[in-house]
């Protein structure tokens, strides 16, 4: 099944009577009240800024702001490196922009963000996808595929990454591995795009130095959003990049949109004005997102089958699950929007292929009711299927593949390190190479 | 002349679906009707009653739009369609059915059998898939019997093939033909009002393995040919084949033949399509185009005369 079959099948996961576990919607059903009113007060008071072009780096109040939420994860950036962008889309298409010529060679996770599969093919962009584990991207794997390239005489334009609370699989890159990968970029002059949209909606577990913190400003190219973080119909992201980069985005922004909102601009820095009042925000998103994630959790370990594995993030919005290899997810959804549920089909988070046997679940965009139905039909197909591929074999159902792998359907989840209920398809080489 | 294009619906293909409405719109405005785009759900017939069309053309595809329910809603209302009769694209629509019914009349089809989720556990059907691939060899073809386009339809190479190519095709429907692959040359035959087009030539670029959903939707995955590369006696026998399979199946008004020319010079027909595609890539634009009909002559051709 390809892509465009998909995009198929997810444009009719928005009816009204599916429930979707596919989007990657935040909720901003309980935005406060007070914000609303600073949002207005600033609209009326600074009307005509909100009116008129900003300029195209975005405006001096706003990286103000940005430098706030950034040192809210523990980085400091130079207000001379940041680029306002509209949303973190923008960013990641202004990077390849700068970057990437038709056949350049960039990494990514393996599964990546299904959003920047479409930016990395229009760019042409020959993307290697690189596996992951419970503990994020697999540095072993990222070397021999740089000793690999060397020897093919060819050099990736940049790596991109998600380390914390990575989409669509829901791991976090651990301390020891940043560190590794920040020693290999500066060895080997390696760009990192380090997407970073979910970090700061960390619910378990202690915070971790950005990619751009170990970095200091040398090879790590940021990209952060207020989608996640405040709101995302605003459209406002940034890149902190090197200074020479910056300067190229920005002639790449000039030509693409001119500057971003400026009202939208003029919101953030209303909704930023008392820090604590948004901080008391994230606190509530964070809240409500754990208690999301431990429903959907909690069903899964009820409504999978034997044989079913999950990732259990710490933070963010997404986790993955892999099913017994038998079963493609992307004919799956066609069973399951027949039973008025919808997820993310695993093959939209490759270029490659892979991705078949797994499948994305979001928590953040219903409610822990909804979530829990939306599991348990997800579970009933799945093991509906099984069974009817262990008749036509004849077969019992399939067991657990791996002994090391935690099973899902017997965690406890409070003894269980972030996302270690993680099974990603192995690494395949591409045809053609050794 | 008021005319309700309907289109979008429900089902997998929407996305074509709405595609090609759009341009079945704009060239209706180039004729001087009034385009009434509806997006058919629980309100349509509502939305008639009130746009009072004089006549309707269907640009859905898959269930809804293929099965015959919004025609014999039209034939209801007393709407006129070109497309053919609720009862035609009932028997077309179930792909088991409209096999069945051209063997009859001596039109070759290829050789399968039909399961049904219910009876497949329950009389241990399962257990017979064995004898099956001995039967009808390997590689095989599985598909949902009533689905539009490619969407579950796998090739399967082995048992274990089989076995999942089937879950996958159980996904769309409760019942699934599994039928011998037949290798040839593909053809996509436009036929209007009882005249065939000229035939459409379907070729992957990366061998017959890859003529898949993607493809046929996708400019550049396949090429395709049109007219076709034929001698006049072939040609004369795949048209003649494809407006035979569509009067031995009461098709009416437009509609597209899907079959496979085999090394022994024998039409097979794979199946009927009773909204053909209309967005850039289908083709009936195609075929019509190589017969000298604008895109505008095409669309007048779906309206009542």
């Amino acid at each position: 099944m390809t892509s465009s079959a998909m995009r198929d099948l997810m444009a009719i996961t928005e009816r009204p009577e599916v429930i979707s576990l596919a989007g990657g919607l935040p909720d901003v059903s309980n935005f406060p009240p007070e914000m609303l009113d600073a949002i207005s007060t600033a609209l009326s008071r600074d009307s005509v800024r909100a009116l008129q072009y900003g300029p195209t780096e975005g405006m001096a109040k706003i990286h103000e702001g940005i430098q706030l939420v950034m040192a809210e994860e523990g980085t400091q950036v130079d207000l001379g490196e940041l680029l306002v962008t509209t949303g973190g889309q923008q960013a990641i298409d202004l990077v390849c922009k700068t970057l990437v010529d038709p056949g350049d060679i960039v990494l990514a996770e393996g599964p990546t963000y299904p959003g920047a599969v479409p930016t990395f093919t229009a760019y042409q962009a020959d993307v290697r996808q690189l596996g992951m584990d419970e503990h994020g991207l697999r540095i072993d794997l990222l070397e021999e595929t740089l000793a690999q390239l060397d020897a093919e005489g060819k050099r990736p334009k940049f790596l991109y990454t998600i380390p914390t609370f990575q989409n669509p699989a829901g791991v976090t890159m651990n301390l020891e591995r940043r560190k590794r990968l920040i020693e290999i970029a500066h060895e080997r002059e390696l760009l990192i795009v380090e997407d970073s949209p979910y970090s700061l909606l960390r619910y378990e577990g202690d915070p971790l130095p950005t990619l751009r913190t170990l970095d200091g400003g040398h090879f790590v190219i940021y990209l952060g959003t207020f989608s996640k973080i405040l709101a995302a119909g605003l459209r406002v992201g940034w890149i902190a990049a090197p200074h020479a980069i910056r300067q190229k985005m920005n002639i790449g922004k000039q030509g693409a949109d001119l500057c971003s909102s400026s009202m939208s601009q003029v919101v953030v820095e209303a909704c930023l004005k008392d820090p604590d009042l948004w901080r008391r925000y994230l606190d509530e998103l964070r809240a409500r997102y754990q208690g999301r994630r431990d429903a959907m959790l909690d069903a899964l370990s009820t409504a999978m089958p034997e044989g079913a594995t999950w990732t259990r993030p710490g933070g963010g919005l997404f986790l993955w699950a892999t099913l017994p290899s038998q079963l493609d997810t992307t004919n799956l959804l066609a069973r399951a929007l027949r039973s008025n549920v919808a997820f993310v089909p695993g093959r939209g988070a490759y270029m490659d292929g892979r991705g078949g046997d797994s499948m994305r679940l979001n928590y953040s965009g219903v409610g822990e009711a909804d979530i829990r139905e939306g599991v348990r039909r997800i579970g009933a197909v799945v093991t509906e299927q099984l069974e009817l591929y262990g008749d036509m074999v004849g077969e019992p159902l399939p067991q657990r593949r791996s002994a090391d792998l935690h099973e899902g359907s017997n965690a406890e989840p409070e003894e269980q390190p972030e996302g270690a209920l993680v099974r990603f398809p192995t690494a395949r080489r591409r045809a053609g190479e050794r | 002349m008021r005319v309700a294009v309907l289109a979008g619906g429900p089902s997998f293909e929407r996305q074509i679906s709405l595609a090609g409405a759009e341009r079945i719109v704009h060239d209706l405005g180039e004729l001087g009707h009034r385009a009434i785009l509806i997006d058919v759900g629980r309100d349509l017939v509502e939305r008639l009653t009130d746009a009072r069309p004089d006549a309707a053309i269907i640009v859905m595809h898959g269930s809804v739009g293929e099965d015959g329910a919004v025609q014999a809603v039209l034939e209801a209302l007393g709407i006129p369609h070109q497309s053919p009769s609720a009862t035609a694209c009932r028997r077309c629509w179930d792909k088991a059915t409209a096999k069945g019914l051209l063997a009859e009349d001596g039109i070759a089809v290829p050789d399968g059998v039909v399961f049904d989720r219910q009876p497949f556990t329950a009389l241990g059907a399962a257990r017979a898939l064995a004898p099956i691939v001995e039967r009808l060899g390997l590689p095989l073809v599985v598909k949902p019997a009533r689905s539009g386009s490619a969407l579950g339809v796998n090739r399967a190479a082995d048992l274990a093939g089989l076995a999942a190519a089937m879950v996958g095709a159980f996904s769309y429907d409760d019942s699934v033909i599994v039928e011998r692959f037949i290798a040839g040359r593909e053809f996509g035959i436009s036929v209007i009002d009882g005249e065939a087009l000229p035939p459409v030539e379907i070729l992957p670029q990366d061998g017959p393995e890859a003529y898949d959903f993607e493809a046929r939707y996708s400019i550049g995955l396949v090429n395709y040919e049109c007219p076709a590369d034929l001698d006049d006696a072939t040609r004369k026998l795949l048209t003649d084949t494809a407006v035979a399979a569509t009067k031995s199946l009461g098709v009416t008004g437009i509609s597209r033949v899907d079959l496979i020319l085999t090394p022994e010079g024998v039409p097979t027909v794979l199946e009927l399509n009773n909204v053909p595609g209309m967005t850039d890539t289908s083709l009936l634009p195609m075929a019509a185009a190589a017969a000298g009909l604008s895109s505008a002559d095409l669309v007048a051709r779906m309206l009542p005369r």
